[in-house]
């Protein structure tokens, strides 16, 4: 069996802490098959992660990795890029992370679109601290801090990602490993701020709390939930409510912000 | 020296910061410091950095952060509100060891206070604004040219102990105009980004340190694959829940800077020598408790200054030295006492120590401070 991924990963710090059954783990091994398909050297690639289940990804792949603050993924690694455009910059980020606490710098990433490529682990609830409704959480769902449903409505996030500036938004699951990679290498071959949904289970914090704890039924009811965009596009309105498009929902030209940059030094009569 | 011009001290910290190499500026509109990030992105893409306006003073001290460790040498300026919003990540700073400069020009505070008027509120902010136990590097300026050599000094002792430091203005010095001639730059010493002394062969370790207790930690891209975390970690960089190495890590953050403390402290002694009293005073303060000290010597009270240039660490030395040479101590401050109470505890009961506190929003006159000290000198005759 090809196992070319494990050099992507330090393997002295495995087994990882997530619990059997959870998505973020495939969503992990999702992101290294797209780096290896794109060909990133592990030298120059940074790895930038917030706080939260999934940021902790970043301890475990074997890059330049920066777990940072909670929300604060996007603002390092807009440092990080400006600083030396020569890097490649990937961020991971939680439903939490993201949108929540982040939700600020998320939508101002989208506009500044600095050359990054960002995938959301989107399991629809805090992990970390035990099962707390997210922004993602959908309306009606159990959570610890939702005990009788919740009643906010979940952002949509490709839309809002789209609306916002972002040059690449895609969307896939756990279920669908390999079209989640080439999602993901969508994103890595964009120049510009890419943004990958990446759909995902958490069995402990938010299946046992919304009668669905199997992993195994969890990732089906995912599969389930979401449609090729080509196939949902056929769909009338109401049952496009229903359900999830997959792929590639957005995508255009437009000068990134290093690039862009580059004008202002011009202008200013300086040397890049 | 180069030609003498007049100059705005916002300005000189711009100055000062791209001749101390800062080629990255993270920032987010706020007044009195706003001139400060307007000069930088004027002067950045001249000289190949980079200025970006973030969305809010978060973000600004994030990209800050990680500018940073990508390679730059990285600088934000803020007042009060957006002083206490980059707190977190000032934080993240200390426990992760990232260098990095914060300008602080104060304004009136509680909240968003009396936004373009004076004030020294940020004292303790600047020590003890984060959550958790860390030291911090706060110097502070009185004069446009010292705007300009401790915006340099700011960023070489961020590198020099891998630290966040604090550039502490207040309006009053960040606003000031007044004429001044800037060093040659081959006058001008800058410390460089350290780098690691192993390979990764011969077992590099990012947070291992030598006798200065600083890590030599490698920038991004260099080829180390280093972890960079704001938990608790080990040499290697990843964390760790031993109760041993958290108590280690903390220690030695703090030790980093107190077996340097000599090189970091810094203190000006005015007219002390035959003193028998003393104003301790800084920033903008201490240009009127100056012009106050030469007022009252005219009237025959000796009364020296010890000007502090370094807030924190605190002088602790300097000011228990300065209380046992002297029959009391003035301290004048823009706020509603904050400074005075670490004067008083290093003095430890050898000299009175009086309290000058204003806090209406304006700056003190020399004759407010000038009657504290003859009140102090009559008292005591």
């Amino acid at each position: 069996m090809e196992r070319s991924f494990e050099k992507y990963f330090r393997q002295n710090r495995l087994p990882h802490m997530w619990c059997p059954g959870c998505g973020n783990g495939i969503v992990t091994k999702a992101v290294i098959m797209a780096v290896e398909k794109a060909g990133l050297s592990q030298d120059n690639t940074v790895i930038v992660s917030g706080i939260g289940c999934s940021s902790r990804a970043s301890g475990y792949l074997d890059f330049d990795t920066l777990h940072t603050a909670h929300g604060r993924a996007i603002p390092f690694a807009t440092g990080v890029k400006l600083a030396n455009p020569e890097l490649n910059v990937i961020v991971l980020t939680g439903d939490g992370d993201c949108t929540a606490i982040g939700g600020n710098h998320f939508i101002h990433g989208c506009r500044r679109n600095v050359d990054l490529t960002v995938v959301l682990f989107n399991n629809d609830i805090y992990g970390m601290t035990g099962g707390q409704a997210s922004p993602m959480t959908p309306t009606g769902k159990r959570a610890t801090t939702a005990p009788y449903g919740a009643i906010d409505r979940p952002f949509d996030v490709c839309r809002l990602a789209e609306a916002a500036g972002a040059i690449y938004v895609a969307r896939s699951t756990a279920f669908h490993v390999q079209h989640l990679a080439d999602m993901i290498k969508g994103g890595l071959d964009s120049r510009g701020f890419s943004f990958i949904e990446a759909l995902c289970q958490c069995p402990t914090a938010y299946g046992r709390n919304n009668k669905m704890s199997d992993p195994a039924k969890m990732m089906m009811a995912l599969r389930d939930s979401v449609l090729m965009k080509a196939a949902w596009d056929k769909l009338p309105p109401e049952k496009q409510a229903e359900k999830f498009p997959i792929g590639v929902l957005y995508q255009k030209e437009y000068v990134d912000y290093a690039k862009a940059y580059d004008t202002v030094i011009e202008k200013a009569g300086g040397r890049a | 020296m180069r030609k003498a011009t007049l100059m705005q001290g916002n300005e000189a910290v711009a100055l000062g910061a791209i001749e101390a190499g800062v080629r990255f500026f993270g920032g987010y509109p706020i007044t009195p410091s706003t001139e400060i990030a307007e000069k930088m992105a004027e002067l950045l893409p001249k000289v190949g950095g980079k200025f970006v306006q973030m969305e809010d003073e978060i973000a600004s001290m994030g990209a800050v952060l990680g500018a940073s460790l990508a390679g730059s040498k990285a600088l934000t300026a803020t007042s009060g509100p957006g002083f206490s919003l980059k707190q977190e990540l000032i934080g993240y700073a200390a426990e992760a060891e990232i260098p990095a400069v914060i300008v602080d020009v104060q304004r009136v505070g509680p909240s968003t206070g009396q936004p373009t008027s004076p004030s020294q509120g940020d004292v303790m902010q600047a020590r003890w604004g984060t959550h958790g136990d860390h030291p911090m590097i706060v110097i502070s300026p009185w004069t446009v040219r010292e705007c300009f050599d401790m915006a340099v000094e700011a960023v070489n002792l961020a590198e020099r102990f891998r630290q966040p430091v604090i550039l502490l203005m207040d309006e009053i010095v960040g606003h000031l105009r007044e004429r001044v001639e800037l060093p040659e730059a081959e006058d001008i010493h800058i410390y460089p980004r350290r780098k690691p002394k192993k390979t990764r062969e011969e077992g590099y370790q990012p947070y291992a340190v030598g006798d200065d207790l600083v890590p030599d930690v490698a920038d991004f891209g260099a080829g180390y694959r280093i972890h960079v975390t704001g938990l608790i970690h080990d040499e290697t960089g990843f964390p760790s829940g031993s109760p041993a190495v958290t108590k280690k890590v903390i220690h030695r953050l703090h030790q980093k800077i107190m077996i340097a403390r000599d090189e970091v402290i810094k203190t000006e002694a005015l007219l002390l020598e035959d003193a028998q009293y003393a104003v301790v005073a800084f920033g903008g303060t201490a240009r009127t408790a100056y012009q106050a000290v030469l007022n009252a010597r005219k009237k025959g009270v000796k009364v020296g200054m010890l000007r502090l240039r370094t807030i924190w660490p605190f002088a602790q030395e300097a000011v228990a030295a300065l209380a046992e040479k002297v029959r009391g101590i003035v301290v004048p401050e823009l706020n509603y006492g904050q400074l005075a109470g670490e004067v008083q505890r290093a003095a430890g009961g050898a000299c009175p120590v009086r309290l000058l506190a204003k806090y209406n929003a304006e700056i003190f006159t020399p004759g407010e401070i000038e009657e504290a000290v003859m009140a102090m000198a009559g008292g005591n005759e």
